[in-house]
């Protein structure tokens, strides 16, 4: 299953103003495998992702997407086979109803018009959406607003997602649904965040970027337990983490609340 | 004065009650865009005087809010908050015009003031006919069906975008109004000179979500070409819709009815 593999070689890119944004990148992900993408802001996480997709193309060194190196060419092919879920659901969703949204892709994909419904319907079941179809998305919640734009992405049947801050602007139930709803699934996932406990929960590896370069590769865990390498790179260890080492603040926690100094 | 958030979400409202499912909004959008754009020709070609002429159209608004179940006073309200543009463009009529045309029980009407009653009506008729398509259609309906009629495609493209991206544009608007609210205790409204910069703000953070949207289109397969997965069936009812209305619009531009009526009630008596 090769096609599923994305590899990035030395790859550099500076924006048009010369500001440096990636500089000598390189990592291999294979078939499966979910990776999380870290670092501080300005680390060059989001540049990295528009690369996978084609919406930049690099300065120097290469992009692969399965065997084949990504040109302007294959772009189209690359497409259908890379989906990509955009930090601001409202950048993604810009029709005017959720079922023309889910359509679009699958449409401008050639797929006969007698098969979209169901095609809409199946997406839209997956991520526990069908009953928002006619609803305008200006009109949905955040959460349902993020449903959707996975929604999206998966009508065209990607082997490779790849997702912008998954979890901001979702209140916690809706995070933690999300977290479920992207465990379920199969695809080779790359997330890009900041919200370091999703990428404990979903991805077994993890790449630290730091001033467009590679800083760290390797098991979550590791990387993670490695606090140096963390504060390093502007990032702290996540929470859950936090709470095991120092028992102390964990039982103060509790006593803070009945105390009433949250209100 | 009417807020322009809760102008908005009313526009919204009225999308919405195109999702009802009478007799009207059964119709293939196509009929009902030919219809009003033939009224809202029709309506405009009357000569500047006409007022009594015009008076027969009223039907068509009425008929169709009935039928279609709108409630008048969504139209109403949209009407009152664009009703400034149409007074001003004729408020000045009575004062430029000042030929007397008629007599209305002893009291002399001039030119001008009749004009502006004209205007007025037109713009009734006109915009009213425009809201209630949109309430009895869909936005995304109508523009459906230009595009259905050979209207460019770019243009069709812009009017989708328009209508999804007003609330977010609207929206940003009003975060940066308020962010400079909240910074400028005891003024009202906003100071002219930091007008530019707002605005400068505001276009430069459309352009990037502009760029931003155009990526996920780009991302899921656009082409240049929008493709939607519905398909319209001109039925024969959507052809009667069409011809009647037609007919009488055109009845209506040819007699004066109201008048007719008046000769036929006193050849009767």
């Amino acid at each position: 299953m090769s096609h599923h593999i994305v590899e990035v070689k030395d790859l550099v890119y500076s924006y048009p103003d010369a500001t440096p944004a990636l500089d000598g990148v390189t990592f291999r992900i294979t078939h499966g495998e979910s990776v999380g993408i870290v670092g501080a802001n300005g680390a060059g996480k989001s540049t990295l992702l528009m690369h996978l997709t084609g919406c930049l193309f690099p300065g120097a060194g290469s992009v692969y997407i399965g065997d084949h190196v990504l040109t302007r060419q294959n772009l189209a092919q690359v497409r259908g086979r890379v989906g990509m879920i955009f930090q601001d659901p409202d950048d993604q969703l810009f029709m005017p109803t959720v079922y023309d949204d889910v359509a679009f892709g699958p449409l401008n994909q050639c797929v006969p018009p007698s098969e979209i419904d169901a095609l809409v319907a199946k997406a839209l079941k997956t991520v526990g959406a069908l009953h928002l179809k006619h609803r305008p998305p200006y009109k949905l919640s955040g959460g349902e607003k993020r449903r959707v734009a996975i929604a999206t992405v998966l009508a065209m049947s990607p082997d490779i997602l790849i997702m912008d801050e998954p979890s901001t602007g979702l209140d916690p139930r809706s995070r933690r649904q999300l977290i479920e709803l992207l465990k379920t699934f199969e695809h080779t996932k790359i997330i890009a965040t900041h919200d370091l406990d999703l990428v404990l929960d979903l991805c077994e590896r993890t790449i630290i970027l730091h001033q467009g370069k590679v800083a760290a590769d390797g098991p979550t865990q590791e990387i993670f337990d490695d606090e140096r390498l963390l504060l390093d790179n502007n990032l702290e260890k996540p929470l859950r983490m936090q709470g095991v080492q120092n028992d102390a603040d964990v039982t103060l926690t509790p006593r803070a609340a009945k105390s009433g100094s949250v209100e | 004065m009417v807020n322009i958030d809760t102008a908005l979400v009313s526009i919204g409202g009225l999308n919405e009650l195109a999702s009802q499912g009478t007799i009207i909004h059964r119709l293939d959008p196509r009929a009902k865009l030919i219809t009003t754009v033939m009224f809202i020709v029709t309506v405009v070609s009357f000569d500047k005087y006409a007022v009594s002429a015009l008076l027969p159209l009223v039907l068509y608004p009425v008929v169709l809010t009935a039928l279609g179940n709108i409630p008048p006073g969504a139209i109403t309200r949209k009407l009152l908050i664009v009703s400034p543009f149409a007074v001003l463009i004729g408020i000045f009529n009575p004062y430029f015009d000042q030929q007397i045309l008629m007599h209305l029980g002893g009291v002399p009407i001039s030119g001008g003031l009749i004009s502006f009653t004209s205007i007025l009506l037109r713009f009734v008729l006109t915009v009213s006919a425009a809201l209630i398509l949109v309430a009895i259609t869909g936005f995304e309906a109508v523009c459906l069906a230009l595009e259905r009629l050979k209207v460019p495609r770019a243009f069709v493209v812009q009017l989708l975008f328009l209508y999804r991206y007003l609330f977010v544009l609207v929206e940003e608007g009003l975060r940066i109004r308020r962010a400079y609210a909240l910074r400028s205790p005891g003024s009202t409204g906003v100071a002219l000179r930091v007008y530019g910069s707002l605005s400068g703000q505001l276009l430069l953070r459309t352009l990037n979500r502009a760029q931003r949207i155009h990526q996920a289109m780009l991302c899921r397969g656009f082409d240049g070409r929008i493709r939607l997965a519905r398909s319209f069936q001109f039925a024969a009812r959507d052809e009667f819709f069409v011809l009647a209305w037609g007919l009488f619009f055109l009845l209506a531009r040819l007699y004066n009815l109201p008048v007719l009526m008046g000769v036929m009630v006193e050849g009767l008596l």
